[in-house]
């Protein structure tokens, strides 16, 4: 069963991004015991059906991606969830799309470039919203 | 009209690419204006259309030995030709997308497009380019930014 191969306080983190480095960046460069990868989609519609399927507690979600962008995906994983915990990780450093991303249901906000250790205090903050 | 000025958001934007992704400093040249349509290209090139306020395109252009290193600098194994065109189509989204702090919401970039082993496809829609030349390691790359 699941639930006893991992930790009792493991999450599920899924990764959402259009560039293969910047997922298995991601997948590397986070050190966060809790969380444990399910999955990584290349685009909003990916993500919602891999979502449906693996139920992350922590997503990590690009803003700009073909068919269909992050934050049109934030709102439907938020409609699907709401408790899921959703880091914004993209180059649009305007603080008028972040503030839209967080009205949307985003946690957090990393802008791109990162680097491990931005990335995982990134992290960090988020899960002390869990 | 683009103005010279706001060439310094596309310089800051390339020097942070560097240091935070790669750990190590590249250094820009002296931005320099192209006025005949040809701004140059070398193997790899990522586009980012721009619309919204600004109408244009901003590009990241590099050779494959730049980009391979700048992959291993950031703990990537796999340097397939893939991975390097989704590099190069990366560091040109990011510092477009950057841009957005000094340029606003309006200011609209597309998903990159990636053009590799043909330089005559590589073209910019107005005969106006600035050109930032890049120097990293012992290699060379260039951003254009060509807007109305």
């Amino acid at each position: 069963m699941d639930t006893a191969v991992r930790p009792k306080a493991s999450l599920k983190l899924m990764i959402v991004d259009d560039s293969n480095i910047i997922r298995r960046r991601i997948e590397r460069s986070q050190q966060i015991a809790r969380l444990e990868v399910v999955g990584a989609a290349s685009n909003g519609r990916a993500a919602v059906e891999m979502f449906l399927r693996t139920q992350p507690d922590v997503v990590t979600m690009d803003l700009t991606m073909p068919e269909m962008d992050g934050i049109e995906c934030v709102e439907e994983l938020i409609a699907i969830n709401s408790n899921v915990l959703i880091l914004v990780v993209s180059a649009l450093a305007d603080k008028a799309t972040a503030v839209e991303a967080i009205e949307k249901g985003a946690n957090g906000f990393l802008c791109k470039p990162f680097t491990d250790r931005q990335l995982n205090d990134a992290l960090e903050e988020l899960l002390s919203e869990a | 009209m683009f103005k010279e000025a706001e060439i310094r958001t596309f310089i800051e934007g390339t020097t942070n690419y560097f240091e935070t992704s790669a750990q190590q400093s590249a250094t820009v040249g002296s931005p320099y204006l192209v006025t005949d349509g040809k701004p140059g290209a070398y193997e790899y090139t990522g586009v980012i259309g721009i619309t919204g306020a600004r109408k244009g395109v901003v590009y990241f252009t590099a050779p494959r030995g730049m980009l391979t290193v700048l992959l291993m600098r950031m703990q990537e194994t796999d340097t397939s030709d893939e991975n390097i065109k989704d590099l190069v189509g990366e560091v040109a989204n990011t510092i477009s997308g950057n841009a957005r702090r000094d340029f606003g919401k309006n200011f609209v970039i597309s998903v990159p497009v990636v053009i590799a082993h043909d330089l005559d496809k590589v073209t910019t829609p107005h005969s106006r380019s600035f050109v930032i030349p890049i120097n990293w390691r012992t290699h060379s790359a260039k951003l254009v930014v060509c807007l109305e």
